[in-house]
């Protein structure tokens, strides 16, 4: 558990619009280890996406990976070619989307759909191809799935369609799943069964997972670890029970506070006051102050810079809030 | 339910298609059918035809000139072996209809076929990548459409000479854009979806995506754009050779006849003109039909 799957280093992606440019990921650390679930949570615009497409560099015009490294088991794929990307692409690092619906091609049936990763990434014949599908889609929790190869998506339910999406995604046996909002296109129950699923899955074959959400309650149940993003920084990150019940960034409370809890339905929930700032004109100091309950007048002028709090545990805040405890 | 489906989507594909909504819709059709009875007649008769006629109106040998002058069977002093008549150098014209329908479909077929290639490909690369391809391409495109198709055809005509070829050439050179428009405005919309973008995470290459994802997706507006595009061009290459920059005069498409017949048509022999131009109308009449129905059934939004 203790090797470094993916370490992602001074990572920059901007996006130069006439408007100005846009740092929609800005200078962010983190590393993953083999096998662990990681979890990046944040408000919409905060950079989640953008993060987990850079890792795979499929940042589209007018976005560009303005510098970083992106070590992937020992490898910088900054400096890999198209070339050289498209065989990691899929074989190595798959992505899962958000919306089932479309993540499918409406004009083939799943098994041509799931044979194209196995086709372009493993040398396995026709028969075993079949075998494989069949195994993958049983893995899935996909009843009959030899009749249900041959069918269209359209033929599929929302959660279901999901499900084969995850089969497709694990199809080549990637080291790395990165999983963009996958389920925040289905229904709560199927939400559940999905999210269990990916994680039984994930550990079962011992790959690394990237969980991209706005749901907290999703990424508490589900990681081993959390970035906490806002506007493009990572704010806090450590282990996810340190950051659900010691955190220390005004932030990460904030989202917290704002889960609804069935224990004290009499009180108003919390909120953050205000919104997610122009991402043209951000805030000089620390992004989080114009809503920050605490600031003071340093965080307006300077950038927090990220420190350690405790081990594996990091904070960008002047004034992280420790000792104050007011988690109710 | 479930099992009802399953079933379906194994079946051959002759059964599938005459269950499916659009073979049923143009079964309560009428001018859909009445489109596709003409289409496939005229095509018939493009290819068989030149068996059944009375004379090869291209073999001099054949052509008699005391023969000519000759009207319509039905008319006083008609011959009941040349059904429609003869023109002045004594040709049958239901034979020289016949033949000339040949060149005519032909030059529709075959320059859709080509324009469609070449404006495909052309809107594929230039929607999927967008970028500098895109504006260039554009604005060629922005360029030729402010020109009368016709113009333009005339123009490339007289700079490569008569001939079939050239006929092709031109009408691909005009006929592209359209499918480049219209193709590049689907890809745009195609591109967006996120299977698209799911399959660019799986590490195809772009020209697979691009021709296996995005073409299948958009191929429904091309097969529409085609069948319109093909009396379009019946049509185009009727006018070039009317206006006499077509088809070579040894080979006469039917717009030629209409041309050769017209010269004369006020000496009285109308019928040399007229029922080639007949045909012509019923062709694109036909293909017309066709193209209406397919649009309305294939394109979701009229639906």
């Amino acid at each position: 558990m203790s090797e470094n799957l993916l370490e992602v280093k001074n990572l920059k992606t901007y996006f130069h619009t006439f408007k100005g440019i846009v740092k929609a990921v800005d200078d962010i650390d983190f590393d993953l280890k083999k096998g662990e679930i990681l979890g990046i949570v944040g408000e919409s615009g905060g950079g989640k996406s953008v993060t987990g497409f850079s890792i795979i560099k499929l940042i589209e015009e007018p976005g560009i990976i303005e510098s970083g490294e992106i070590i992937f088991v020992g490898q910088d794929l900054m400096k890999k070619s198209e070339k050289e990307m498209e065989k990691i692409r899929g074989k190595e690092i798959s992505m899962i989307f958000q919306d089932p619906m479309t993540s499918l091609n409406p004009l083939f049936t799943i098994q041509m759909q799931m044979e194209e990763a196995l086709k372009l990434h493993t040398n396995l014949n026709e028969n075993q191809r079949r075998e494989r599908c069949i195994k993958l889609l049983k893995s899935v929790g996909i009843s009959n799935p030899e009749d249900r190869l041959k069918n269209y998506p359209h033929q599929f339910s929302g959660g279901m369609r999901q499900r084969v999406i995850i089969a497709v995604a694990m199809s080549a046996n990637p080291k790395l799943i990165i999983a963009d909002e996958p389920t925040t296109a289905l229904d709560v129950t199927i939400q559940a069964q999905i999210l269990k699923l990916l994680k039984k899955l994930v550990r079962k074959n011992n790959c690394s997972l990237i969980l991209i959400t706005h749901d907290l309650a999703v990424i508490s149940e589900m990681t081993d670890r959390i970035n906490v993003m806002y506007c493009g920084k990572i704010v806090e990150q450590g282990i996810t029970k340190e950051i659900i019940n010691n955190n220390y960034h005004p932030y990460t409370r904030g989202l917290l506070n704002s889960i609804p809890r069935f224990s004290n339905n009499n009180k108003r929930l919390e909120v953050i006051e205000g919104i997610v700032p122009n991402m043209f004109d951000l805030p000089k100091g620390c992004k989080f102050a114009p809503r920050c309950k605490y600031k003071k007048h340093k965080c307006e002028v300077i950038e927090p810079q990220k420190i350690e709090i405790s081990p594996e545990h990091y904070v960008s805040c002047h004034f992280p809030l420790i000792g104050d405890k007011d988690n109710e | 339910m479930e099992n009802l489906k399953l079933k379906e989507s194994s079946q051959p594909i002759i059964s599938r298609i005459l269950k499916s909504e659009i073979f049923h819709n143009y079964k309560k059709n009428l001018p859909a059918i009445i489109g596709s009875i003409i289409f496939v007649i005229t095509i018939l008769i493009a290819i068989f035809g030149p068996f059944f006629t009375v004379q090869n109106p291209y073999d001099l040998a054949e052509i008699s000139l005391s023969d000519s002058y000759i009207p319509p069977s039905w008319v006083d002093g008609g011959d009941s072996k040349f059904l429609l008549g003869t023109d002045v150098q004594g040709r049958d014209i239901l034979s020289a209809i016949v033949y000339g329908s040949r060149i005519s479909m032909f030059i529709g077929i075959v320059g859709m076929l080509f324009s469609c290639g070449i404006g495909t490909f052309i809107g594929l690369i230039s929607g999927y990548f967008g970028g500098k391809i895109d504006v260039l391409v554009m604005r060629i495109a922005d360029i030729q459409l402010s020109f009368p198709t016709t113009l333009l055809a005339i123009f490339i005509m007289t700079m490569f000479g008569r001939g079939i070829d050239k006929i092709l050439i031109a009408l691909t050179m005009v006929g592209w854009v359209r499918y480049a428009r219209t193709v590049r405005g689907e890809v745009l919309a195609v591109k967006k979806k996120e299977f698209i973008e799911a399959s660019k995470a799986m590490g195809l290459p772009d020209f697979t995506i691009i021709f296996r994802h995005v073409l299948p997706n958009i191929l429904t507006s091309v097969v529409v754009l085609s069948t319109i595009q093909v009396g379009r061009f019946i049509l185009t290459e009727a006018t070039l050779s009317f206006l006499g920059v077509g088809v070579p005069i040894t080979k006469p498409s039917l717009g030629l006849l209409v041309k050769n017949g017209f010269d004369v048509m006020f000496s009285g022999l109308w019928w040399a003109s007229v029922f080639p131009g007949l045909y012509i109308m019923i062709i694109v009449f036909g293909v017309n039909l066709l193209g209406d129905f397919l649009r309305d059934e294939l394109n979701p939004k009229l639906k």
